[in-house]
């Protein structure tokens, strides 16, 4: 009997090492994968292209980047963006989250567009409607208009092999 | 003596404090029923970047967007249930303070019993 105790005392706390140890916690996984791209409302930006979620079902890879210009973070990442932005059939779509036009205006003059298209989310209801809770987050979404990979936090340059191969992947399909 | 009132002074002052501490005054309705049912929701939510705070009482943007949409939705006419459903739907069981028992939580509920009972068993077990 004690030996029965013993083991499976043994086994739950292996098995709780195991499923706690091998995850991260600041990585909460997305429902949204596999999943079609939410209905969004598309706030539009003056002397910007928009898009909705109807564009984002054309028969492409696109990459939808959530990002400000406020956030250090996004900063880091946006070189490695416009290099994405080079891969061809690939296009980039932007939401802003809680930011004013002018500093948009400036953060871009600064560091490049990479972005064929840019809405607005001033209050970010659009973020929550994707599932997103810090920035920058990067979705990557199939030729039909399913998210397929969901990236938290910035994409370093070290990451970029991973993600072109997922993008060639999904040209693949 | 004095160390007690002290101790009883502090043990207030948290249980008070414990109370809704990260919303902002903008945000409070004004319509106390509805403000209740949405402090009630909050409770139910953790916050995702804090991770040990439910985002009554969280800073994290996050957690304010969380907050002012289950105020909008509740304006909306949506009931508690639909309102958690959705952010659920967005947010998975992570988010819920009481996930619900599936194939991967199911330990999480089970444990603490079988940890609770296996111990009663051998501390009456040890006396006799």
């Amino acid at each position: 009997m004690k030996f029965f105790f013993a083991l499976l005392f043994l086994i739950c706390t292996v098995y709780a090492l195991v499923v706690g140890l091998s995850k991260n916690p600041r990585e909460v996984p997305s429902t949204l994968i596999n999943q079609k791209i939410p209905n969004f409302e598309s706030i539009s930006i003056p002397s910007k292209k928009s898009f909705d979620s109807l564009s984002l079902i054309a028969d492409e890879v696109k990459i939808v980047n959530f990002f400000a210009s406020w956030c250090p973070p996004c900063k880091i990442e946006h070189p490695q963006l416009m290099r994405l932005n080079h891969i061809d059939g690939v296009k980039i779509y932007g939401i802003l989250k809680k930011d004013t036009h002018n500093s948009l205006e400036k953060f871009l003059k600064n560091l490049g567009n990479p972005y064929n298209a840019i809405v607005d989310d001033p209050k970010g209801k659009t973020g929550i409607i994707w599932g997103v809770y810090g920035l920058p987050e990067t979705f990557i979404i199939d030729k039909r208009g399913t998210i397929r990979y969901k990236h938290i936090g910035p994409i370093m340059e070290r990451e970029l092999p991973k993600i072109k191969k997922i993008i060639n992947k999904l040209h693949e399909e | 003596m004095k160390n007690k009132i002290t101790t009883i002074v502090f043990v207030v002052i948290f249980i008070i404090n414990y109370e809704t501490k990260a919303i902002e005054p903008d945000e409070i309705l004004q319509d106390q029923i509805l403000e209740n049912r949405a402090k009630g929701i909050s409770k139910e939510l953790r916050c995702l970047v804090c991770q040990n705070e439910d985002i009554n009482n969280s800073n994290a943007d996050i957690a304010k967007d969380l907050r002012l949409l289950i105020r909008d939705e509740l304006l909306n006419g949506k009931t508690d249930q639909e309102i958690i459903n959705f952010i659920h739907s967005r947010y998975g069981d992570f988010i819920l303070y009481k996930p619900p028992i599936r194939f991967y939580t199911i330990f999480l509920w089970v444990f603490p019993f079988i940890f609770f009972f296996s111990f009663l068993i051998l501390f009456f077990k040890k006396k006799k």
